[in-house]
C-alpha cells in the first residue's frame, strides 16, 4: 500500500468538488463525481485489507508528530465503516442523473455533485481522522452540504426540512464542540488516543461527566435517537431520491461510529458504563425507538416515509448493541451498521425507481406494481425480508449478534422484545408487498414508465449483497467482532 | 451431487416451472420429485455437509434411518400430488406446491436448528400462496391466519434455539429432551412450536381453518406436508416425552366429535387427519423402538391415505363446486372410479385388514398394549371405531351414495385418477404386502413385528364388525330407495346419540365459552389498536412533524436529563 493513501481519501474528494463547480455541465460534474467515489472506494478497500492484515494505521498529516499535528489513525473499525461510506456513494451515484432529472433542474445538477462530494469528504473525515476538534471541522462540512443536498428537493417542504435539520443539526455539532471543548479542558490535548490515556489518569471529574453528556447528547441529534429523530422522517421524505439513499447509508452511520469512538475508543467502557451507566439511558431509548418508530412506520401512507421512520427504529437496533457492550451485542451493533446501509439504500433506491416510473412514492398509488414493475418490486421484497430479519438475509445476522448479546447479560425480556420488534417490521413491510401484488391497478392509474437500468442495477447490486452478506459473513460479522474486540479491549 | 441438499432441486426447480409452456412444463413439474428421489437414494448415510455460521458448526443434511422414512414418503407424496394437479393452469399453484414440497424435505433432513428453522418459514410461507388461491375473500383471511400462526411458530422455535445456543447446548437436532417442564424454557418453547404445527389440541384450530378454504389441489399438498414435519420433528426432539401420550391420546378422541356434526367433507378430513395425528403423537409420546416404528409407519401410511381422501374429495369439488354433505350424493354413477378409490381410502383410514391403515396403526396400538398403558389403549380402540364412523363411512357415503342429489357429472380428469390409482394400488399393497415398509422403519427390533397376528386381527375386526355390517349393506343397497338408506343413518344417529352426545353439548359450551373470550379478547385488543393509532398514526404524536422549538426542547431535555443522572452518580 502506497503511504500516503489514507491521505488521499479525503483529499481526492474534496478536491473533484470545486471541479464540478468549474465544470458546471452535468454530464461531465457527474463523471468527476463518479470517479472521485470509485477512487475512494477503491482506495478504501486497499486501506481495509491492509489494516486487517497489518494492524491498525497512523498518518501524520504534514509531517507535524503525533500528538501535536493532525492524525489520521485507521482501525478496523473506521477502515470497514470508510468502505461502507465510500462504497454506497459509489453504487447510488451511478443512477443518479436518471432520477436527478425528474427532480432538480438540469442547471443545478453540478451542485448536487459537488454538495455531494463535500457531504462524503466531511463523512470520510470524520470516520477518518484521529483528532477531536477535526471530527468537528468535518461534522460541519458534512452537516452544511448535507442541509444544500436536502433542500433541492422538489417540494417547497424540503426547504422547511432541511431548515429543521439545519438547526437540529448545528445544536447536535454545537454540544459535540462543547464537550470536545470540555474535553481538552481536562486533558489538554486534542488527539483521541492520548485524551483516552490522560482521561485514564485524571478519572471521572465532574468536567468529564459533563463532555460525556453534551457529546452523547450531540452525537444522538445526528444520529437520529429517539426522540431527536424528528428532523430525519422529513428530511429523507423530502429530499431528491437519490440524495435520500445516499444519507440514509452514511451520515446515521457516521454518527454512529463517532458515538462509538467516543464512548468506547475515549472515555473506555469502565467509565462509561461502570461508572456512569450510559445503558441505563441508552438501552430505554434503543428500545422505544424500535418499538415507536416501527409502529408508526405501520401507520404512513407515503413508503418513502415508511423506510425514513424504519430507519429510527434500526437506529434502535444498533444502538441497542452499543448499550449491551459485551463482544457479541456490539458486534450485532456494528455489523447491523453495515447491513442496514446496504439494505436500506438498496430500498430508497427502489423507490427511485417507483417515483421515476409512477410520479409518486405513496402506498395508494403503488396498487397492482407487483406485476407492471417485477423486477423493481421484487427487490422491495427483498429489502424488506432483510428489514425483517428473515434467515439468509443480512438483517438475520444482526439480530442475531444483538440477541446472543442481550442473553449474555442475562437480558432476556429485551432478547423477546427485538424478536417482537421484528413482527412489526413484518407488517409493514407486508403492508407494502399488500398493495403491490394483491390488489388490481386502478383502471385510470396511468401505465407506469419501464424501470431504467441504470437505478435498477445498483439496487439490485446493494440488496444482492444484503443476502450475500446474510449468508457469508466473514467480512462483515467477521470485521465487526474484530472492531468490537478491540473496542471492548480498551480503545485504540 | 453430494453437496446439494435434498428437497433444494424441488424448490430451485419450482422457480424455472414459471419459463416453460406447455407440455414441457409438466413433464419438468412431474420430472422434479422423481430427480430429487434419485438424487436422494444416491447419497450416503451420515452428515454430508459442514457449515460454519457465527462459529457453529451447521449440518444443513443428516440422513439417517429415520429421515428417510420421511424423506421417501414425502417424495412419493410430491409426485403424485403433481400430478394430481396437472391440469390446473394457475402457475402459482404449482410454484408454491413444489416449493412447499421442497422445503418439508429440507426440513426433514436438517441436522441442526437453523436449517431446520429457515425450512421451517418456508413449508409456511409457500403454503399459504395454496389457501390464497382459491381467491375468494374467506380463503384470503383463513390464510392470513394459516400464515401469522405459522410464523409465529417459527418465532417461537428460533426463540427456543436461541435461548438453548445461550444455555450451551449447541444447534444440533437431536434428542431435544425426556420430558417437558416450565423450569426448561428452551425445550419448552421449542416444543410448542412443533405442537403448533402438529395441531395439538387447542393449538389445532388454523388446521380446520385453512385446509378445507384451499384449492381443490392445494388441500392435497397440505394434507401431506406440514403436519408430517411436525410428527418427524416431534420424534426427532422429544421421543419418550411422557406429556406426549395424553395429548396424543386426546388428539385422537377430541376431533372426532367435531367430525360428525361437520357438513363440509373436507373439513371432516381436517378433523380426521388431526385424529391420525394423535396416533402418532402416544406413538412418539411412549418413545420404544416398537411405538417409534409405529409413528414413522403411521406417517407414512397416513400421508399416502390422507392425501388419497383429500384427492377424491378435491375431485368431487373440482366437479360438482361443493363439498357439503347436504349437497352431494349418488355421485357413484357418475364418478365410478373415484367412488371405488375413495372407498379404498377410507377402508386404509379405518384400519381394516388388507389395508394399509392396519399394518401401521397396530404398530401403535401394540406398543401402548405392550407397555401397559391400558387407558390410552382403550382411548385410542374407541378412536379408532370413531375414525371409521367418520372417515370410513360418512365421507364416501353422503358424497357418492345417500339420497341421489340428482347431480351428473363427469368422472374426474385423467390426471386425478391416474393420482388417485397409484395411492390406492400404494394403500393396498401396503396393506397386504407390509414387509417393505417395515424394512425401512428406523429402529431396530428384537422380534420381528407380524401385523397378521389372530389377535390384531379379530380386535381390529371386533370393532369394525357391526359397521362393517353395515358398510355392506351400504354398498350393496345403495341404488335403493331412501326408506333402507335410513337404516344406515339410522347407525349415524345412534352413534352420535349414544357416545358423543354427552361430548357435542360439552364440546359446544366451551367453543362458546372460548368463543366469548376470544371476543372480549378482539375487542379489548380493538381498542388497545385505537390507542396505538392515536399516537402512532399520522396524527399522533410520534408522527407529526414538530415545530423547530419543540424539537430543540426535546435535545434540552435529554442533555438535561444526562446532566441530572450524572449528578446524582
Amino acid at each position: 500500500m502506497h503511504p500516503d493513501l489514507p491521505a488521499l481519501q479525503i483529499v481526492v474528494p474534496l478536491l473533484s468538488a470545486p471541479v464540478c463547480v468549474l465544470l458546471r455541465r452535468p454530464r461531465l460534474a457527474w463523471a468527476v463525481a463518479m470517479a472521485a467515489t470509485w477512487f475512494a472506494f477503491g482506495n478504501s478497500i486497499v486501506i481495509l485489507r491492509h489494516v486487517l492484515a497489518t494492524g491498525p494505521i497512523s498518518y501524520a498529516l504534514g509531517g507535524f508528530p503525533v500528538p501535536y499535528g493532525i492524525e489520521l489513525s485507521i482501525d478496523s473499525l473506521n477502515a470497514l465503516v470508510l468502505v461502507i461510506v465510500t462504497g454506497i456513494s459509489a453504487i447510488v451515484l451511478i443512477g443518479s442523473p436518471r432520477s436527478l432529472e425528474r427532480e432538480v433542474p438540469t442547471e443545478r445538477h453540478y451542485l448536487v455533485y459537488t454538495a455531494y462530494l463535500l457531504c462524503m469528504t466531511g463523512l470520510l473525515g470524520m470516520t477518518i481522522t484521529g483528532d477531536a476538534f477535526n471530527i468537528f471541522v468535518f461534522l460541519e462540512i458534512s452537516s452544511l452540504s448535507s442541509y444544500s443536498l436536502i433542500s433541492m428537493g422538489r417540494t417547497r417542504r424540503a426547504v422547511t426540512s432541511a431548515f429543521q435539520y439545519l438547526v437540529m443539526g448545528t445544536i447536535g455539532g454545537t454540544f459535540i464542540l462543547l464537550g470536545i471543548g470540555l474535553l481538552y479542558m481536562v486533558t489538554g490535548t486534542l488527539n483521541l488516543a492520548d485524551m483516552s490515556q490522560r482521561l485514564a489518569m485524571t478519572g471521572a471529574n465532574r468536567t468529564v461527566l459533563v463532555s460525556l453528556a453534551f457529546i452523547v447528547a450531540g452525537t444522538s441529534i445526528k444520529l437520529a435517537v429517539f426522540p431527536l429523530h424528528i428532523w430525519l422522517p422529513n428530511a429523507y421524505t423530502f429530499a431528491p431520491a437519490i440524495v435520500t439513499a445516499f444519507l440514509a447509508a452514511t451520515a446515521t452511520k457516521v454518527a454512529f461510529y463517532i458515538l462509538a469512538r467516543f464512548v468506547y475508543g475515549v472515555y473506555g467502557v469502565q467509565l462509561a458504563f461502570g461508572e456512569l451507566r450510559l445503558d441505563a439511558v441508552l438501552l430505554p431509548l434503543a428500545l422505544l425507538a424500535m418499538f415507536v418508530a416501527s409502529t408508526v412506520a405501520i401507520f404512513q401512507r407515503d413508503v418513502k416515509r415508511m423506510l425514513a421512520y424504519s430507519s429510527v427504529a434500526q437506529v434502535g437496533y444498533m444502538l441497542l448493541g452499543m448499550s449491551l457492550a459485551n463482544v457479541d451485542g456490539l458486534t450485532g451493533g456494528i455489523v447491523h451498521l453495515f447491513n442496514h446501509a446496504l439494505i436500506k439504500s438498496g430500498l430508497f433506491l427502489v423507490m427511485a425507481v417507483v417515483l421515476l416510473s409512477v410520479g409518486s412514492t405513496r402506498l395508494d398509488d403503488m396498487r397492482g406494481l407487483g406485476r407492471k414493475l417485477p423486477l423493481t418490486m421484487a427487490a422491495f421484497v427483498l429489502g424488506g425480508l432483510g428489514l425483517i430479519g428473515v434467515p439468509g438475509t443480512a438483517g438475520f445476522v444482526s439480530k442475531w449478534y444483538l440477541i446472543l448479546g442481550a442473553l449474555e447479560d442475562g437480558l432476556w425480556p429485551v432478547a423477546v422484545l427485538t424478536l417482537l420488534s421484528s413482527l412489526l417490521a413484518v407488517v409493514y413491510v407486508w403492508r407494502v408487498i399488500e398493495v403491490a401484488y394483491f390488489q388490481e391497478r386502478p383502471a385510470d392509474a396511468p401505465e407506469p414508465e419501464p424501470a431504467p437500468a441504470s437505478l435498477l442495477v445498483p439496487a439490485w447490486a446493494l440488496l444482492g449483497a444484503s443476502v450475500w452478506f446474510g449468508v457469508f459473513t466473514s467480512y462483515s460479522a467477521g470485521v465487526a467482532r474484530e472492531a468490537a474486540e478491540m473496542l471492548l479491549g480498551g480503545g485504540r | 451431487m453430494s453437496s446439494i441438499p435434498p428437497g433444494v432441486i424441488l424448490i430451485l426447480g419450482s422457480l424455472l416451472v414459471p419459463l416453460l409452456r406447455g407440455k414441457l412444463r409438466q413433464a419438468w413439474m412431474l420430472a422434479l420429485p422423481i430427480l430429487s428421489w434419485l438424487h436422494l437414494i444416491g447419497l450416503p448415510e451420515g452428515n454430508l455437509i459442514e457449515l460454519d455460521l457465527f462459529g457453529y458448526a451447521l449440518n444443513p443434511v443428516r440422513i439417517d434411518g429415520l429421515s428417510l422414512v420421511w424423506g421417501h414418503v414425502f417424495h412419493i407424496a410430491a409426485f403424485v400430488s403433481v400430478l394430481y394437479a396437472l391440469h390446473v393452469k394457475d402457475l402459482g399453484q404449482h410454484v408454491s406446491g413444489l416449493m412447499y414440497a421442497g422445503a418439508a424435505i429440507g426440513a426433514v433432513f436438517a441436522g441442526d436448528l437453523i436449517t431446520l428453522f429457515v425450512f421451517w418459514e418456508l413449508t409456511a410461507i409457500s403454503s399459504v400462496f395454496l389457501v390464497w388461491a382459491s381467491r375468494t375473500e374467506r380463503s384470503y383471511r383463513a390464510g392470513m391466519r394459516y400464515l401469522v400462526i405459522q410464523v409465529g411458530s417459527g418465532v417461537i422455535l428460533l426463540a427456543g434455539i436461541l435461548l438453548r445456543v445461550n444455555a450451551g447446548d449447541g444447534l444440533a437436532f437431536d434428542h431435544i429432551a425426556d420430558a417437558i417442564s416450565l423450569a426448561d424454557l428452551p425445550s419448552l418453547l421449542i416444543f410448542i412450536a412443533f405442537g403448533i404445527k402438529a395441531a395439538f389440541p387447542l393449538l389445532h384450530n388454523w388446521l380446520h381453518d385453512s385446509y378445507p378454504e384451499a384449492t381443490p389441489t392445494g388441500a392435497v399438498f397440505l394434507s401431506a406436508f406440514t403436519t408430517k414435519l411436525a410428527i418427524y420433528a416431534l420424534a426427532r426432539g422429544f421421543a419418550g416425552a411422557d406429556c406426549l401420550i395424553w395429548i396424543g391420546a386426546t388428539m385422537t378422541a377430541f376431533p372426532i366429535f367435531y367430525a360428525v356434526i361437520e357438513n363440509d367433507l373436507r373439513r371432516v378430513l381436517s378433523y380426521s387427519l388431526n385424529n391420525q395425528l394423535g396416533f402418532m403423537v402416544v406413538g412418539i409420546g411412549i418413545g420404544t423402538h416398537l411405538s417409534l416404528n409405529g409413528t414413522a409407519a403411521h406417517a407414512f401410511a397416513h400421508i399416502l391415505y390422507k392425501g388419497l381422501l383429500f384427492m377424491s374429495m378435491g375431485a368431487v369439488l373440482h366437479r360438482t363446486g361443493t363439498c357439503k354433505g347436504s349437497e352431494l350424493g349418488g355421485l357413484y354413477k357418475s364418478m365410478p372410479i373415484t367412488t371405488v378409490f375413495c372407498t379404498i381410502g377410507a377402508a386404509s383410514i379405518s384400519a381394516f385388514p388388507l389395508f394399509s391403515g392396519f399394518v401401521s396403526k397396530s404398530l401403535i396400538i401394540a406398543a401402548t398394549a405392550e407397555t401397559g398403558h391400558t387407558f390410552v389403549f382403550l382411548i385410542l380402540l374407541f378412536a379408532s371405531a370413531g375414525v371409521f364412523h367418520h372417515s370410513g363411512i360418512k365421507i364416501p357415503y353422503f358424497a357418492f351414495f345417500a339420497h341421489d342429489s340428482g347431480r351428473r357429472v363427469k368422472e374426474a380428469p385423467l390426471n386425478m385418477l391416474l393420482a388417485m390409482g397409484i395411492l390406492s394400488a400404494l394403500c393396498i399393497g401396503i396393506g397386504c404386502f407390509p414387509g417393505p415398509l417395515y424394512a425401512i422403519l428406523p429402529y431396530p427390533l428384537e422380534h420381528p413385528f407380524h401385523a397378521y397376528t389372530t389377535m390384531h386381527v379379530v380386535t381390529q375386526l371386533q370393532l369394525l364388525i357391526f359397521s362393517a355390517l353395515a358398510f355392506t349393506v351400504l354398498m350393496r343397497t345403495g341404488i335403493y330407495p331412501p326408506e333402507k338408506m335410513a337404516i344406515n343413518l339410522d347407525t349415524d344417529w345412534t352413534y352420535r346419540r349414544l357416545l358423543p352426545g354427552v361430548w357435542t353439548v360439552s364440546a359446544r359450551v366451551v367453543s362458546g365459552v372460548w368463543g366469548a373470550v376470544l371476543a372480549g379478547g378482539v375487542s379489548c385488543a380493538v381498542r388497545g389498536l385505537r390507542g396505538v393509532y392515536r399516537l402512532h398514526g399520522p396524527e399522533g404524536v410520534f408522527a407529526r412533524t414538530w415545530r423547530t422549538g419543540n424539537i430543540v426542547l426535546a435535545a434540552a431535555m435529554v442533555l438535561g436529563g444526562y446532566l441530572v443522572l450524572y449528578f446524582w452518580e
